[in-house]
């Protein structure tokens, strides 16, 4: 059945392999995770535009430049001209030519994040700041639309939660093994998404996102006025500065590995079913 | 083998290309009329939520004598540079006035002396700058509600204008002196000072000497320091580059509050 029939070799028949579609994201899904890239991605340079402006990190209720930071992207002028480093507590990294210090146009110049990772590409820390905002409110917005639609619809009980199988420890290292041989689900296993990839999302959606959003509203003294718990939350406003700019990197880390994975794992089929919501399912067995 | 190679090469090209034209697409965005008003318009909503949840009251976080920053870093001009700033200082500020006028029914020319005869206020507040860095300090001042109480606000009135004896970027026009504005709304919040001393001291030269802005719920590029004149006015958008305040016609917010 599996093996095609060599006499019908010259009028191929439809595949044998059974391929079926099935709805595998809403529509909201998909237009909320398309403009959820618009503004992360945007969120993303401007704020390393912003984070230009004061390239260091300091945790505690007060921190500028006497105070010690724990995280700085710094320059360093020596006999061979200005070195780049990234400095994390006392470890110490030459970053020349991508941190620290940059090629801008035809200079050499000091600069944390070089100028084709930051929007505007030049030194402007009032329009990085505009862009920021006007990009976080579309950016809440939208993730509020998600979230409602989410709870509300069963979305993420249903799909995003794990189910009782999928949390057992020996099916969990199965995944993490199969991950490590990127070996991808197939049949009916891929109707859902496995485990890892449930926590990982969730953990998205709802802990590093609005983790994201609290501690940006932390660093607004305005909404420090309106919400005085905010500060105390992450121990101090520089404090949540540097917690925004973890969660940030978090953010960028879960993306490089999200992406490498839709590539991996069929690259179309993933990239059509976040397009027009159909997704491909192979069934088991039979040879694609 | 070659032609995986060069097509890797080509993807990049693409990949990089395509990045290069978003970059330039966005700078360019940021230069135009249309976006360019539309990123500046956030500002409003920004500003008109926040004072939603704001209200006229609601304080910013006051701190403890132990939270007070060992260094508080002095930003801006650090000692404004002119033969009338440096009289005043040698004679420890005993020629200074404060000009109070524009929109009031009764001008005022106040001393230091007569400033620090008035109620004042002590505060431990934070000072976050628009750039990232935060400091913890001490402030002693009069509420600037109480002056413009006693210059009495005439109709129409609608912002306080702050002018600056500093001169921040050296012009032939004058358009580089310090200056800055805030609303009725923040000018009548009870920690919005005139402060005079700092972390118990007469306030630093650094600082601000003899006079200057504490509006806590906003960025420090609106605590104006040096202060030689109020000025209370309708609208601001005929003074200097009409963005109402220094920083603000070089292309940081109005509101300051985020």
């Amino acid at each position: 059945m599996n093996t095609p029939d060599s006499t019908h070799a010259r009028a191929p028949l439809p595949r044998p392999t059974r391929r079926r579609f099935i709805r595998r994201h809403s529509a909201t899904v998909r237009i909320t995770h398309w403009i959820n890239v618009l503004c992360l991605s945007v969120m993303l340079m401007s704020g390393l535009q912003i984070f230009n402006a004061h390239p260091r990190l300091y945790w505690g209720k007060y921190g500028a430049d006497t105070d010690h930071a724990f995280i700085v992207i710094g320059s360093r002028k020596q006999a061979d001209g200005l070195h780049g480093f990234l400095r994390i507590g006392s470890l110490s990294i030459g970053t020349t030519g991508l941190l620290g210090v940059s090629q801008e146009g035809n200079a050499v110049v000091p600069r944390a994040f070089p100028s084709w990772l930051t929007i505007p590409s030049y030194y402007d820390l009032g329009a990085a700041r505009n862009w920021h905002f006007l990009f976080a409110w579309l950016l809440v917005i939208n993730g509020a639309i998600y979230l409602a639609h989410g709870f509300w619809r069963g979305h993420i009980r249903r799909d995003l939660l794990p189910d009782r199988d999928q949390l057992a420890p020996r099916h969990v290292w199965r995944e993490v093994l199969d991950h490590a041989r990127l070996r991808f689900a197939k049949g009916d296993e891929a109707r859902r998404y496995n485990a890892l990839q449930k926590i990982t999302y969730l953990l998205v959606a709802l802990v590093l996102l609005p983790l994201m959003v609290l501690t940006g509203l932390t660093m607004s003294p305005g909404m420090d006025a309106v919400f005085p718990f905010l500060p105390d939350l992450f121990g101090g406003r520089p404090s949540a500065r540097t917690l925004h700019f973890i969660t940030a990197s978090l953010l960028v880390l879960f993306v490089v590995v999200h992406v490498l994975m839709v590539v991996l794992s069929g690259f179309w089929n993933n990239l059509r079913s976040m397009i027009d919501g159909r997704y491909a399912i192979d069934h088991s067995g039979e040879a694609r | 083998m070659k032609s995986g190679f060069s097509r890797r090469r080509m993807l990049a090209g693409l990949i990089s290309g395509a990045g290069a034209v978003l970059l330039a697409g966005c700078d360019r965005a940021t230069q135009s009329t249309g976006f360019g008003a539309l990123l500046r318009n956030s500002e409003r909503l920004t500003m008109e939520s926040q004072r939603l949840l704001l209200g006229r009251q609601s304080l910013a976080l006051e701190y403890s004598v132990a939270d007070l920053s060992p260094v508080f870093r002095a930003n801006g001009t650090q000692a404004p540079d002119s033969e009338e700033y440096n009289q005043l200082l040698e004679n420890g500020f005993a020629d200074w006035r404060l000009q109070v006028d524009g929109l009031v029914q009764q001008p005022l020319s106040l001393s230091l002396d007569e400033l620090k005869r008035l109620p004042s206020r002590t505060q431990i507040t934070r000072h976050d700058c628009v750039e990232g860095w935060s400091a913890i300090g001490q402030w002693q001042g009069v509420p600037l509600g109480r002056i413009l109480d006693l210059a009495r606000l005439k109709p129409g009135a609608r912002y306080v204008v702050f002018h600056c004896a500093d001169e921040l970027e050296v012009t032939f026009d004058g358009s580089g002196r310090y200056y800055e504005s805030i609303d009725l709304l923040d000018a009548y919040h009870p920690q919005t000072l005139l402060a005079y001393a700092m972390n118990g001291k007469a306030l630093p030269v650094a600082h601000g000497a003899p006079l200057r802005l504490r509006v806590e719920r906003q960025l420090g590029y609106k605590q104006a320091k040096y202060l030689m004149r109020i000025e209370v006015v309708p609208a601001f958008d005929t003074l200097w580059g009409g963005r109402g305040g220094y920083w603000e016609d070089r292309g940081y917010d109005w509101y300051a509050g985020i």
